[in-house]
């Protein structure tokens, strides 16, 4: 088993997704980059999904969370709730601590 | 794709043909750890190379099957050359079955 | 392994008219590449045989068994909430290295799966996933407006109710356990799980009536 990095975040850490747009291949969604949430659990660490797509090993493995943010933190005319949320998976080196 | 506008969710839904079921088996098969000759991840990758227009011009297994071949185009597990024969000798099977 | 003509009762929407040689162009890859690969002994024919059948034998049912056993069992229920797929092996599914969030539709909550970069989908336990759920309307709206779709499905969520949506980006895929019908209090686990069908599982609609 590869070595993993250890997890920077905890359940209820607030935190901020890198507003970053490489090219390449990146599971972090559009919609949450630059928009603050909570974490809700750590998954576990996983190979890099980025470093995956070009066939390397995606090694040491990294930490992935699932965030929590509110919908209408998320889109700025979400007609819902305002207790609606989207709960999204992202990888720990996308992910800072909100200010 | 999250987020951008888009017509009423169309509920239709189709039995998969064999080819697709297929198309299916293989990235299972390749993915296997017995096996390793690609991730999801390099599937994808191509998959979103393909550009947005891919989801006008290609059903969802031809996506998959052309991401599955470039990735073991890439990775050397097949050729340029014997891929282009071989599609050739099934394209002549066929028209010799009429 | 021929590549035999397709089943007489297999029925899809027909393709638009101009993609006829596509179609054929994309069959013939997936021929070419799977002769290819048995060719260099990479699969089998077999195995190819065997994988198709495997697949075609995963269905919604898995997945309603799941949670039919997590109505009328609340310790099952626990565990099955914090690891899926432990939850689905226990009762004898085999879902190799799946791993599985479950969430639970109560009075107050709703959820609803998608997965907006792809169409990730637990499809070791309820095999292949619908075309709506891997279209591009659904990935790109249920994110931003999932009472308005929900309600396109025929399913209101009031306005006490929280949705939450889980976007399946990453290594992990999820399946919603819909709530209990009323009325059905005597029922055995094999006629509820009857009532749990794939769209309540993916939370577009509620477990069907009683």
């Amino acid at each position: 088993m590869a070595d993993a990095l250890p997890p920077r975040f905890r359940p209820g850490d607030r935190v901020r997704v890198r507003e970053a747009y490489p090219i390449g291949h990146v599971r972090t969604p559009y919609y949450v980059r630059g928009k603050q949430g909570v974490i809700e659990r750590l998954c576990g660490a996983f190979p890099n999904p980025e470093e995956r797509a070009y066939a390397r090993p995606g090694e040491p493995l990294q930490p992935l969370y699932r965030v929590r943010f509110l919908q209408h933190d998320v889109w700025s005319d979400y007609g819902g709730q305002s207790v609606d949320v989207v709960e999204v998976e992202i990888y720990q080196h996308w992910l800072e601590t909100a200010q | 794709m999250g987020g951008l506008a888009a017509g009423p969710v169309e509920r239709t839904e189709h039995d998969y043909a064999l080819w697709e079921k297929r198309v299916d088996a293989l990235m299972v098969l390749l993915h296997h750890k017995d096996r390793r000759l690609l991730t999801v991840d390099e599937l994808r990758r191509h998959i979103e190379s393909l550009g947005p227009e891919a989801y006008d011009k290609m059903s969802y297994y031809e996506r998959w099957i052309h991401a599955i071949t470039e990735t073991l185009l890439e990775r050397g597990v097949i050729s340029v050359d014997e891929l282009g024969r071989k599609i050739e000798t099934i394209r002549a099977r066929e028209a010799q079955r009429g | 392994m021929s590549d035999g003509p397709e089943h007489p009762h297999v029925h899809r929407n027909p393709p638009r008219p101009d993609q006829d040689d596509t179609l054929t162009y994309y069959r013939a890859l997936e021929a070419a590449v799977r002769e290819l690969l048995v060719e260099k002994g990479i699969v089998s024919a077999e195995d190819v045989r065997r994988q198709v059948e495997e697949m075609d034998g995963r269905n919604a049912g898995r997945g309603a068994s799941m949670v039919a056993r997590a109505w009328l069992d609340p310790a099952y229920k626990e565990r099955m909430l914090v690891d899926g797929a432990k939850a689905a092996e226990e009762i004898g599914l085999d879902v190799g290295p799946l791993k599985l969030v479950v969430v639970e539709n109560t009075a107050t909550v709703h959820n609803v799966i998608v997965c907006t970069l792809c169409s990730c989908y637990p499809r070791n336990l309820l095999g292949l996933p619908p075309d709506w759920y891997k279209s591009r309307m659904y990935r790109s709206r249920v994110v931003r407006e999932p009472r308005a779709v929900l309600a396109e499905f025929g399913t209101v969520i009031p306005d006490d109710v929280k949705i939450r949506v889980h976007d399946s980006t990453a290594d992990m895929r999820y399946l919603v356990a819909p709530r209990r019908p009323e009325g059905t209090e005597d029922w055995s686990e094999s006629e509820l799980a009857r009532l749990v069908t794939r769209d309540s599982m993916i939370g577009v609609a509620p477990a069907d009536k009683a």
